[in-house]
């Protein structure tokens, strides 16, 4: 699990790189972590792996404080950090082993767990090549089974599945998917917001090091974006003229052949709409809610902070 | 956790792994480690055929030992770059994190680190010198006793050990490799000036002698270790991402500290002053020792030595007499030859070479400053008592009436240049090496401007004006 408190980190005591971040990730949760670059992804996650000291605020992970138990929280993190880090005249293997080496693990552990995360990642036919000689998804594939290596309680991936291809990044996906199910700490930092839609079980937004928006993907669309919206689609022009509109629901936009609802609680209100539009003999064939991606919180967020209109 | 030996290993292994699968580090390492040796054969070849025809039996005897100790120096030099990198350049291909991320602790990085940046150069400098003496074996030459060559190769190690340690302490607070290639030469130039000390040592014959270059590069090598070991911490290699000298927050930093609580120069003296003071009881107490034992040492030893190497014959004794009294008898002008305050500035200017000195050298140099002028004042005393004055009445007019001040004033000089060096080299979790040395020169800068500089003003008023005065009445005959 991972919490926090009003954890700061300032630079050269003047620059507050992150300024009073909350979290709270509960074991078996993915928390995605949005924001520009320099926004303090980085800085808040080397908090969490205890490389960074904070300046103000508190945070526990994996149980443990991360300035009274540094040890045992790298001990518990994997981490995969911006840049793969790999040592590039050490083959595959030789690097797995290494860092199966530097978290403690006995020889037969770190080959199990070597040979299986190569198997997984598509990697054990270059096992015995240099990690020099790897393309760029390979060398994101062999960073991420380092962070594995050691199967930790928390996970803290910075852009998982950059430079990957598709079929790679879905295999990424899917073992971070495995990973939550068997009750890991995720949190993963991302410019892919397809990705923290498809995985996040919560989304925190970061602007210059201050968490604008936290919560489920619900949540903040509610939130930014206001009450979800529902569409009727006729099978020709219909008028509807005045509706009875239930309580909660206003007419957001009409056109000639459709109409759109703002809904507040959908449950309640929704079986009513549909029954007054049939009482009209509205030629329905669908009522469906409007998708609303997270690009569209994300890039509203930003220009409610940046103080610029947003062009949706 | 894995044992502590096992852990330093597992980095080290890595690295060397690392460093011998790159050709770049081990072609030019072996083509100038084999290269060296034959260049020096053919030199020494030289040297021995022109001091065969012109003389010079003392250089001959002596030439094997200086060219296998500059052999030992070169793949010192050059394979620092292996050293200097070691952090800087894990942390430049961003492969420093995820080793930063793991459970290995700072100390067992550090070291493993370490040791790869000694073996390496020892290896090859040791590969050199077998080499070259080798080849040199073959000519008509002195070939050094074993003695001298384990003096010599402890040396070079003691050498390896000094300039690894330094270079690893650059490569922690260095931002980027092109910065630590250019402090480098911090590193190279002070050990080639240190090895031409070296060689002089050499030459001049006494090998027992090469045991206080040993002891002394050995200490400093150690101290640097331990520097490194105790301002080593992984937030301030991921902390800053380049180099920026900001200013504002030196000068708000060091005025801070150096002003502390005080509101007034009144204030600042009753509370600040004496916070400082009470700091600096131990350094204190191991300066003023050091002064008893410099100053009764070099006395006792001039006037039990002196006299083998000099026969002091009433005659002679009246020469010295004469000689002193000549040379003393402008004491009543001595203001206009010596005006108090270039005695103040030369006075205060040699407290800030014990401090410039001490922190390069972690407080040994400052300190052997300081005990080699405490044991100038033993040895003049120890001279007037073979020449029959009072030792004690000599110190008492001609030294005790300035030196109250202005030996209080060098002696807490020296003990605040001690502090500073201390402070260095123990760990400080919660400052950068930068904030250590900016807090600690606050701290001497109070000593200095608070105590040093008014006793050494009192100290020049006194020397110049009653000091002379005094000697002239207890040593009327002068």
């Amino acid at each position: 699990m991972i919490e926090t408190n009003d954890l700061s980190k300032q630079f050269n005591n003047d620059f507050w790189a992150v300024d009073g971040v909350t979290l709270n990730v509960q074991p078996g949760k993915i928390l995605a972590l949005l924001g520009q670059n320099g926004a303090g992804k980085t800085t808040t996650v080397r908090m969490l792996t205890a490389l960074l000291r904070p300046s103000r605020g508190w945070a526990r992970v994996a149980g443990f404080d991360v300035t009274q138990k540094p040890q045992e929280i790298r001990a518990n993190v994997g981490v995969l950090t911006e840049q793969h880090g790999l040592y590039m005249r050490m083959t595959g293997d030789e690097y797995l082993e290494f860092f199966g080496k530097v978290y403690g693990l006995d020889p037969q552990a770190r080959k199990r767990r070597s040979d299986y995360l190569l198997q997984y990642f598509g990697l054990a036919e270059a096992a015995q090549r240099r990690c020099g000689e790897y393309s760029k998804g390979m060398k994101q594939k062999l960073a991420l089974a380092r962070a594995l290596m050691h199967d930790p309680a928390v996970l803290l991936l910075d852009e998982p599945t950059s430079a990957m291809d598709p079929e790679s990044s879905r295999l990424v996906r899917d073992e971070i998917a495995r990973l939550r199910s068997s009750q890991r700490t995720i949190i993963i930092c991302t410019h892919n917001l397809a990705e923290a839609e498809a995985l996040a079980d919560s989304i925190a937004i970061i602007y210059r090091g201050r968490i604008l928006l936290n919560g489920t993907l619900d949540e903040l669309k509610r939130v930014v974006l206001g009450p979800v919206e529902y569409e009727a689609k006729f099978a020709q022009d219909f008028d509807a003229g005045e509706l009875d509109l239930p309580q909660g629901v206003t007419l957001a936009s009409r056109s000639a052949d459709s109409l759109r609802f703002r809904v507040e609680a959908p449950q309640a209100a929704n079986p009513t709409l549909v029954h007054a539009l049939a009482s009209r003999n509205a030629p329905l064939i669908s009522f469906q809610e409007v998708p609303r991606k997270l690009e569209q919180v994300y890039l509203k967020t930003m220009a409610d902070a940046q103080g610029v209109a947003y062009a949706a | 956790m894995r044992p502590n030996t096992s852990t330093i290993w597992m980095v080290a292994q890595r690295e060397f792994i690392d460093q011998f699968r790159d050709w770049r580090i081990v072609v030019p390492m072996f083509v100038l480690v084999t290269l060296f040796p034959f260049i020096a054969d053919d030199t020494t070849r030289q040297a021995v055929n022109f001091m065969n025809r012109f003389g010079g039996s003392l250089i001959l005897d002596h030439l094997i030992p200086f060219v296998v100790l500059v052999i030992g120096f070169f793949p010192l030099s050059f394979t620092l770059v292996v050293a200097l990198e070691s952090f800087v350049g894990e942390k430049e291909r961003g492969t420093i994190e995820p080793l930063l991320s793991s459970p290995i602790e700072d100390r067992h990085m550090y070291l493993g680190k370490l040791l790869v940046g000694i073996t390496t150069p020892l290896v090859f400098s040791y590969a050199s010198i077998g080499i070259y003496l080798i080849l040199v074996s073959h000519r008509n030459v002195q070939f050094p006793s074993p003695y001298m060559l384990t003096l010599i190769l402890l040396l070079t190690f003691a050498h390896a050990v000094l300039m690894v340690s330094s270079a690893i302490v650059i490569s922690v607070q260095a931002t980027t490799i092109r910065a630590a290639n250019l402090l480098a030469s911090f590193v190279v130039v002070p050990v080639a000036f240190l090895l031409q000390g070296e060689t002089v040592l050499i030459f001049w014959g006494n090998e027992d002698v090469l045991w206080f270059a040993i002891v002394g590069v050995t200490l400093l090598a150690t101290l640097l270790v331990r520097l490194g070991l105790s301002h080593f911490r992984r937030e301030y290699l991921l902390g800053r991402e380049i180099d920026t000298i900001n200013f504002k927050w030196i000068g708000r930093t060091f005025l801070n500290r150096f002003k502390g609580q005080a509101t007034s120069v009144v204030e600042w003296y009753r509370t600040e002053l004496p916070l400082t003071l009470r700091q600096l009881r131990q350094p204190l107490m191991i300066v003023v020792g050091l002064t008893v034992i410099a100053g009764i040492a070099s006395y006792m030893w001039v006037i039990t030595n002196v006299p083998a190497y000099i026969d002091l014959t009433p005659e002679r004794i009246d020469q010295f007499k004469t000689f002193i009294a000549d040379n003393l008898t402008n004491l009543d002008s001595l203001g206009e030859q010596l005006p108090a305050p270039v005695l103040f500035y030369h006075n205060a200017r040699t407290t800030v070479a014990f401090l410039l000195l001490g922190l390069v050298s972690f407080g040994t140099l400052g300190l052997t400053l300081f005990v080699g002028n405490i044991a100038l004042v033993g040895g003049v005393l120890g001279a007037a008592h073979l020449v029959g004055y009072s030792p004690l009445l000599a110190f008492a007019a001609g030294i005790l009436p300035h030196g109250i001040f202005e030996l209080s004033a060098i002696i807490l000089a020296t003990a605040a240049m001690l502090k500073v060096a201390a402070q260095l080299v123990t760990p400080q979790p919660d400052k950068s090496l930068g904030e250590t040395l900016l807090l600690s020169l606050a701290d001497w800068c109070r000593i200095f401007v608070g105590i040093v500089l008014p006793f050494l003003a009192i100290a020049a008023v006194i020397e110049i004006y009653v000091t002379p005065l005094l000697i002239k009445l207890v040593f009327p005959y002068l």
